[in-house]
């Protein structure tokens, strides 16, 4: 069986769900990489337990993408025999972690955004999101305390660690925009009260961010020019290499299991 | 090396059911704030507790192994100094 289902016919609640899904699964799998990397053993474990948190907020929201796709596809197809170009996750989570204080800028960025649409989706009028939300805010509350806690570390930290976020930031800051874009999809669902409005998640990201930045004595970069796609399924090149050795076994062992 | 720039601390940790922080490993952090972090992350993981404890390895005092003879053998023939001549009432489940 295979996994690929065609996005462009699919309900928007389903997209929905998917983007979430995506985000999740595809930035567990990056976290996932630090494993046996770490900068210290306490570090890897909490990056490998992160990665672990969004591994299963991935399964809880595949497996309801599955039911809504209603195709008899399990949440083991969707993240394992679903091509690049039917992922929907933003290409904020598929860049490569680079080096530390990349992954640690790009997990705060994420952890914010996370928090408050989690916070938002607990209220959602579809039940079932607002449960899974209900569950992954409290992991999504933790995650951001830690990597919070490192940015500001690290950018008030030493003059090498400093420089580091910042280049971090200013490298990924262009991904960013698509956090908040919105499109027929999502303001559908928006005004069914089914998905969060990416209006109100922005003006608390800004808030939250500009104060930890602050603190970080790092400089939010100026302008906004964006790079997207990825909700739509165009991808930077990142994520093939990921999917080839995250989808590997599943492709060339069909059904293997432990 | 993470050990030579990060301090050693002592974790201790009360679970669900316990009465009191119990003594479960050590790690290493930066601070006071990273431990308890690092202590969540490497000693909770499968719900062993609801409260962290986090202390400089370098705040306890031992007491040392050559004077083991002098600090606890005289408390071996003070049988009396132990409550078994009492009858314990079966409601009593911890003591």
């Amino acid at each position: 069986m295979t996994g690929s289902i065609d996005i462009r016919a699919a309900e928007p609640r389903l997209v929905y769900v998917l983007r979430l899904a995506d985000n999740a699964l595809v930035l567990g799998q990056r976290l996932g990489e630090w494993c046996g990397k770490g900068p210290a053993l306490e570090e890897e474990m909490a990056l490998v337990n992160f990665a672990l948190d969004l591994v299963g907020q991935a399964r809880m929201l595949l497996s309801y993408a599955a039911e809504l796709e209603g195709a008899g596809h399990s949440e083991d197809d969707l993240a394992f025999l679903r091509d690049g170009m039917d992922f929907r996750n933003l290409l904020l989570v598929e860049l490569p972690n680079r080096d530390f204080a990349f992954t640690i800028v790009r997990q705060c960025l994420f952890d914010l955004y996370q928090c408050g649409l989690y916070e938002e989706l607990q209220r959602s009028g579809d039940s079932r999101l607002a449960e899974i939300a209900a569950k992954a805010s409290k992991e999504s509350r933790y995650h951001l305390q830690h990597s919070a806690g490192w940015l500001v570390r690290l950018g008030d930290g030493t003059a090498e660690s400093h420089q580091r976020v910042q280049a971090a930031l200013d490298r990924i800051w262009r991904y960013t925009g698509e956090l908040f874009e919105t499109d027929d999809v999502e303001t559908a669902l928006v005004a069914e009260g089914i998905a969060a409005d990416p209006a109100v998640l922005r003006s608390e990201w800004d808030n939250q961010l500009d104060r930890i930045l602050r603190e970080a004595t790092i400089t939010r970069p100026a302008g906004d020019g964006m790079a997207s796609g990825g909700r739509h399924g165009r991808h930077t090149e990142h994520l093939g290499y990921m999917l080839a050795e995250m989808q590997f076994l599943q492709r060339a062992y069909p059904g293997a299991s432990w | 090396m993470a050990e030579q720039d990060w301090p050693l601390w002592e974790v201790f940790i009360r679970s669900r059911t316990g009465l009191s922080h119990k003594h479960v490993g050590s790690l290493h952090a930066a601070d006071q704030q990273m431990a308890l972090q690092n202590a969540r992350d490497l000693y909770t993981r499968r719900q062993e507790g609801v409260s962290i404890w986090v202390v400089p390895s370098a705040a306890i005092h031992a007491s040392d192994p050559a004077e083991r003879d002098a600090y606890f053998d005289p408390a071996d023939d003070k049988i009396y100094r132990h409550p078994t001549f009492y009858d314990i009432p079966d409601e009593v489940e911890v003591l």
